[in-house]
């Protein structure tokens, strides 16, 4: 398939950043912010736009220096990459309008420019994993996003922000060390980084030991960036203390960008392959993720701080996406792709509305947070669609990722599988109570009487996402036809 | 249509949309301006029912208008569709939320409760929901305002905060969601997966789709899927949420939640089901029992208790199990009867819980063995109260009495002994914890508080506000209406079977 | 016990024997010393023994640096070298940033071993 090169593509990953060290350059707060806000939206027009490409020619693709694959590095986006680079661009599009008055209170002000320096490097990083076709590109752009994102975890204020930081680090390092040593056993035995072209030569060399460890590698090493259950254990604190414009970007995008990986891993490169034949990936991956499903809501009951809570139920909604991935029906992993954009929604609105109360009160366990609903009704009001959204109640994204990954299992004849799922959702319910309760059966302290103040300019982006909950929750047609798209694109081929 | 400036589609979208606007409004009237947030809140209730009502010559003359609201899955809308029962159903709950609101004026007001304006915008809430259920086309539609009115009357069940409240609120929406969501939505996507729709259609849509032990194990999912209709076992979340205010418990008991649970019920197995597919295969047999046992054993229990609104409670799972055995049986004259027992039930028994909240607003009473001589204090009340007495027990001349004629013609026509029997021996146990409770409340003599017991002062009470009595007294005269003019109701459940 | 081609195989594996040695003593390095800055230095080690595997992975035997030269036929494959040499600025950036928190760190708890942080930590309520 050749198609015309699409230089939309390289601007997507060189706009934000060439834009950050300009910001570096400005050193005015508001400078680096307007910076920062004028990129992000760019970037979430040029995703737009490349999503309608990609709809009407299955792919666009751009070859850097003009040198063709697989000499040259390419940058390919087929519809699965097209939908993540809309999640990435459209949260960091809401983000920044939010992280203004957010930031102001919550990092020292000689540092805000820093700040938006590496939100727009992370941003970079996540949407150039996104567009390569070059498997050591890739580590390249996992690396910039990675090292910014340990910077921005440790400007949280809490000091546990600092070591937070630092676990993750050395986490996400062997992480992508694992990846990179199984990029480099694939490279030994085919002589090529280019997925289209390792997914052409990976049937002839299947057999071999070495590609079966590449795959190991592989997979451990990724699995760790996304958090799966049991190599999650960065993920809490990181989430938890870093702040709240970091943790609510990170939780909506991070992980999904890696879940990407994961699958161009599984359905791109070992796509002519049957690779769960020859490892037992299937059982490995369904396992932890009914793992992380269970284990991860059940920790996130016992939490007494909302963010952290928040945390141990992205860990389980990953698990969610992992499942259907590990399905490998069109129908599952439809469903995984799904909830991807749902639970960037989701995620993103719920840890926007504890960021709006933590602005306003400074309150972020649940003790803090009695009576916080009416003092805070606009607020804690999207928070309740996001939490209803975990929940899976209909009208809400959930109800669409459940309907589709519960489906997937029913084709399958698992049923066990469907009635967990379902009856994970039940802790979701307990979890999410518990913040109900809270914030709306107990009086407010007296002490806090007058109703807590949030800026318009942080209201905006809650309901801006919050609306999008409703509206793709009430219409899930069009994320669900996105979804197949994409799923019949990886079954099908490149 | 009675109004010809509207069509019958916009009617339909008019009947869910217009409670949530005069939430609305509820909302921006707010605190500040009581009597006209209250004002607004009836308006909307009264043009709610002149809205639902508009449709019923339509429905009975066989048009089924429909219209479609938004595709919420691929090839999965979003239905409204106006048949015999759900229109029944709708009729129900918006006729008795217009009675239901002016009792809550005088019972929210005479005991100060707290955050009235959120009261009444979840009760617009759930009266949407609860006729968005009435009008559902499809099971997915029947499962969106289903959970919407589990939510919206949770705030409502916890009103007073307190911690018995949230305990209680704990078991209602454990219970109602854990049963919907592990239940409900499995048996609906399985329904799905064999037949690739889930649209309601007369003669059901599972036959020659499954048959023996797999059409039983989704039978069962269903039934236990819809909490609401309070099967035993899943029946604990009633008595716990009788911790909330009086009109809530109404609205719980007679106008729509518990109803929206056996009309599903009753829709399911007509619609998904089809009564000839059960008849053939014996899939519903066990309901027939569960129902029988739950009718008995949740009237013995309501035998034993003390407490005045956890006695109506268990009474109301018998009664529900009544709508389910009767369309358990499976002959089109009961399940007509099911439909008129709905009618009969809720009127009877929002009386009941009317008189029991003008009690404790009037005197601070809660337990029966407290009502000795309350009768001559509160004759309207009791009398009331008496009146639906007598309709849950099935005596003339009350609506209780023809449904349950109806239900046990069709018991005598197919045959079914133990849901003859059933009828008879709940007939008895009702009349046994019903009875008793007017005899002492007319024939003996009022026994006084000691002085220092806080509420001795409530002693001398009379009648509960005026708004309250005329509330209840509404819903009694309606009994005995029900009684000599059953026709609507009755058209409406033979339509639903095609007599 | 051995034969000659054996022990020939083993040592002609010399290189990965090099790789394994160092990526497990680093890996070992991370996971069990509870100082902050020997963990990074175990995080280098292990990170370092990949370079060693693409650079050795790269070389061709009796093949010259790939340079156009008359009468050289065999050249050494420089793009895993060219690979690894963007990997060792990617390292240093991680070294750097991973001091720089160390430094950080030290400020803040006065200590740099880890479990005397947990410690610390541990009796700290959550306040954002």
């Amino acid at each position: 398939m050749i198609t015309a090169s699409d230089p939309w593509l390289l601007l997507l990953v060189v706009v934000p950043l060439l834009a950050a060290p300009v910001c570096v350059l400005l050193r005015s707060p508001s400078g680096a912010w307007s910076v920062a806000t004028a990129v992000s939206w760019a970037v979430f027009g040029i995703s737009i736009k490349l999503l309608l490409t990609v709809l009407e020619h299955g792919q666009a693709v751009y070859r850097i220096g003009g040198w063709d694959a697989p000499w040259g590095i390419e940058y390919v986006l087929d519809p699965l990459g097209a939908f993540v680079v809309l999640i990435v661009a459209g949260i960091g599009a809401v983000t920044m309008p939010y992280a203004k008055r957010s930031v102001e209170k919550e990092i020292r002000k000689d540092r805000i420019y820093l700040f938006y320096t590496m939100l727009l490097l992370c941003l970079s990083g996540l949407l150039g994993i996104t567009v390569t076709g070059d498997a050591f590109n890739l580590f390249v752009f996992l690396e910039i996003s990675s090292l910014s994102t340990y910077v921005l975890i440790s400007m949280g204020q809490d000091r546990r922000a600092l070591t937070a930081a630092f676990r993750y680090l050395i986490m996400g390092t062997i992480g992508a060390t694992f990846y990179i040593i199984g990029v480099g056993l694939m490279y030994q035995v085919t002589g090529t980084l280019n997925f289209a072209d390792l997914k052409t030569i990976m049937p002839a060399v299947i057999e071999t030991r070495t590609i079966l460890a590449a795959l190991a590698f592989l997979t451990v090493g990724i699995s760790l960036k996304l958090a799966l259950f049991p190599l999650h254990m960065w993920l809490p604190n990181a989430y938890t203390f870093a702040p709240s414009v970091v943790t609510a970007f990170l939780a909506a995008t991070a992980t999904k960008v890696s879940v990407y990986v994961l699958l161009r891993i599984i359905f791109t490169v070992f796509g002519d392959v049957d690779i769960f034949a020859s490892f037992p990936l299937q059982p490995v991956l369904i396992a932890m993720a009914l793992a992380a499903m269970f284990l991860a809501s059940l920790s996130a009951i016992w939490q007494e701080n909302v963010k952290r809570m928040l945390a141990y139920s992205s860990i389980a909604q990953i698990g969610y996406i992992v499942l259907g991935i590990a399905l490998a029906t069109e129908a599952g992993l439809s469903g995984g792709i799904v909830h991807m954009f749902n639970h960037a929604l989701m995620k993103g609105t719920a840890f926007f509305a504890i960021g709006a109360v933590i602005y306003a009160t400074g309150a972020v366990t649940l003790k803090d947070l009695e009576g916080i609903g009416k003092r805070m009704p606009v607020t804690m009001a999207a928070f309740v669609i996001a939490g209803l959204g975990l929940i899976g109640v209909p009208l809400t994204p959930g109800f669409i990722s459940k309907w589709q990954l519960v489906t997937a299992a029913l084709e399958l004849d698992m049923w066990p599988l469907a009635a967990l799922i379902l009856l994970s959702s039940l802790l979701a319910v307990i979890y999410v109570w518990r913040v109900f309760e809270v914030a709306y059966l107990r009086e407010p302290a007296i002490t806090a009487d007058k109703p807590a103040d949030v800026p318009l300019s942080m209201l905006v982006p809650i309901w801006t996402l919050a609306g999008a909950a409703i509206y793709f929750g009430a219409n899930g047609t069009f994320t669900l036809d996105l979804a197949d798209t994409a799923a019949r694109h990886l079954m099908g081929g490149f | 249509m009675l109004f010809s400036f509207i069509s019958e589609a916009q009617a339909i979208q008019l009947a869910v949309v217009l409670p949530l606007f005069g939430g609305l409004v509820v909302w921006w009237l707010g605190e500040r301006n009581r009597n006209l947030r209250e004002a607004a809140s009836l308006i909307t209730a009264m043009a709610e029912f002149l809205v639902v009502a508009s449709l019923t010559p339509e429905v009975l003359d066989g048009a089924r208008p429909s219209v479609d609201l938004f595709e919420m899955l691929p090839g999965l809308t979003i239905t409204l569709t106006v048949e015999p029962l759900g229109q029944l159903f709708a009729l129900i709950a918006s006729g008795l939320w217009v009675v239901n609101t002016v009792y809550s004026i005088g019972y929210m007001r005479k005991n100060n409760e707290g955050n009235q304006t959120r009261f009444y915008i979840c009760f617009t809430i759930a009266i949407s929901a609860a006729v968005g259920i009435a009008y559902a086309g499809n099971v997915l539609t029947l499962f969106l305002f289903y959970e919407v009115l589990t939510i919206s009357t949770y705030p409502l069940v916890t009103h007073s905060g307190k911690a018995d409240a949230v305990r209680g609120g704990r078991v209602y929406l454990g219970i109602l969601m854990a049963t919907s969501i592990g239940f409900l939505f499995l048996a609906m996507l399985w329904t799905y997966n064999l037949t690739g729709t889930l649209d309601f259609v007369e003669g059901g849509i599972l036959a020659g789709q499954v048959q023996g032990p797999e059409l039983a194990v989704l039978m069962l999912l269903y039934m236990y899927g819809i909490g609401k209709a309070a099967l035993m076992p899943v029946h604990r979340w009633l008595p716990a949420a009788m911790v909330a205010p009086t009109p809530v418990s109404a609205l719980l008991h007679a106008v729509a939640v518990v109803k929206a649970g056996v009309f599903s019920v009753v829709k399911v197995v007509v619609y998904i089901f089809g009564l000839d597919l059960l008849t053939d295969t014996q899939g519903a047999d066990w309901l027939l029992f569960i129902a029988g046992f739950t009718i008995i054993a949740a009237s013995i229990i309501a035998l034993r208790q003390d407490n005045l609104k956890r006695r109506l409670a268990y009474s109301t799972i018998s009664q529900l199990s009544y709508v389910i055995l009767a369309t358990a049986i499976l002959a089109p004259i009961s399940v007509a009867g099911a439909a008129l027992h709905m009618a009969a039930h809720a009127l009877g028994k929002i009386t009941l819980f009317f008189a029991a909240g003008s009690i404790y607003t009037a005197a601070h009473k809660t337990k029966v063995s407290q009502l000795d001589g309350i009768g001559k204090r509160m004759p309207f009340t009791m009398i009331a109260f008496g009146i639906g007495a007598l309709s849950m027990i099935g005596l003339p001349p009350t609506a209780g009495f023809i449904s349950k004629w109806y239900i046990l013609s069709g018991a005598l026509e197919t045959g079914e002994a133990f849901a003859i029997l059933v009828i008879i021996a709940s007939t008895l146990l009702n009349a046994g914890y019903f009875l008793p409770i007017l005899y002492v409340a007319f024939f003996k003599d009022q026994k006084m508080r000691p002085p220092d017991d806080p509420y001795s002062k409530y002693d001398h009470h009379g009648e509960a506000p005026v708004a309250m009595v005329m509330a209840l007294s509404f819903t009694a005269l309606g009994t005995i209406a029900l009684f000599f003019f059953p026709e609507v109701p009755l058209a409406l459940g033979r339509a639903l079977v095609g007599g | 016990m051995f034969d000659l081609a054996t022990i020939k195989d083993l040592l002609g594996l010399v290189n990965y024997w090099v790789v394994i040695v160092l990526m497990m003593a680093g890996f070992y390095t991370v996971i069990a010393q509870h100082n902050l800055i020997k963990k990074v230095v175990g995080l280098n080690i292990f990170q370092v023994s990949v370079f060693v595997f693409y650079i050795s992975m790269g070389k061709v035997s009796g093949g010259s640096a790939p340079i156009l030269k008359d009468g050289i036929e065999t050249y050494s494959n420089p793009l895993p070298h060219v690979l690894i040499l963007t990997a060792i600025v990617v390292g240093v950036a991680t070294t750097s940033l991973a001091l720089a928190l160390v430094v950080r760190i030290h400020h803040s708890y006065d200590t740099i071993e880890e479990d005397e942080i947990q410690t610390i930590e541990h009796g700290e309520e959550d306040i954002a």
